[in-house]
């Protein structure tokens, strides 16, 4: 029964913990717009939620030519899910990719999501405390 | 918990624009200093910012890892009445571009006020979090 609770919140609790690290990337964009040589990552919340929720890690492999060939992978990890570089639509003359009008719509937008979620967990409880008073 | 991580992030980009802000002051009130503690007329000197990961690989705040001075040659001024003139007549002016440091004035304050922006947009989600199950 408690198991039971527990995975009712499994999903919320995921998307919260990957809304938190996503978070955390776009403030690093934010922080570093004019570090010369600075490249804005990201990750694909949806693909990163879904392989989060079925606990495995999708991974960048390099292309190889032959099954003998070491399989490479690229970057780092949050959750299991790959952080990749954003594609820069105006390239600066500094190596810089941020641009501050797409990293600051994403944090406002992650942030809603985040609260979005949070309003979730909450009800999701007390729908779980209404049912054990009923 | 990643979200607490935004505020040493965001921190370290206020840290380092405030030092930004600090050498354009440093070149603004020198613009037409002749002379300084080596004798020499006064360079202007610039911050050089440098990503540095803060809790995680992927994650990234900013340093300030040098201030370099600008190499760019004097303004030679011909001002026979000024004291630090030479025999000729003319006198070297500091390198200080009064025009650049104001754009890099208002850029420094515009980036602060986003980190800001980011710190208290964290504080709000925490404070959230906090909400669950209420």
């Amino acid at each position: 029964m408690i198991s039971k609770l527990d995975e009712s919140l499994r999903f919320n609790q995921t998307a919260l913990s990957l809304r938190g690290a996503r978070q955390e990337l776009l403030a690093s964009n934010i922080a570093n717009a004019d570090t010369p040589g600075y490249k804005a990552r990201d990750i694909n919340f949806s693909s990163a939620l879904q392989s989060a929720l079925a606990g495995t890690s999708v991974k960048l492999p390099m292309a190889t030519s032959s099954v003998m060939h070491l399989e490479g992978n690229a970057g780092g990890q949050i959750m299991g899910a790959p952080v990749q570089y954003r594609r820069p639509d105006q390239p600066s003359a500094d190596g810089n990719t941020v641009n501050m009008d797409v990293e600051r719509a994403q944090f406002a937008d992650n942030a809603l999501r985040y609260e979005a979620s949070v309003k979730f967990t909450s009800d999701e409880l007390k729908d779980m405390l209404a049912a054990l008073q009923a | 918990m990643s979200l607490f991580n935004i505020f040493n992030v965001a921190g370290s980009g206020m840290a380092a624009q405030s030092q930004r802000l600090n050498v354009v002051a440093s070149n603004l009130a020198n613009a037409d200093s002749t002379t300084g503690a080596d004798g020499k007329p006064y360079r202007a000197k610039q911050v050089v910012f440098s990503a540095t990961p803060m809790g995680g690989a992927d994650v990234q705040g900013v340093k300030v890892v040098r201030v370099a001075e600008d190499t760019s040659p004097m303004k030679i001024v011909y001002d026979p009445k000024h004291p630090m003139a030479d025999a000729k007549g003319y006198v070297s002016m500091p390198n200080v571009n009064v025009v650049d440091e104001m754009v890099n004035m208002i850029s420094a304050s515009r980036a602060y006020q986003n980190n800001v922006d980011v710190l208290n947009t964290s504080k709000t989600l925490l404070l959230k979090t906090l909400t669950i199950g209420q």
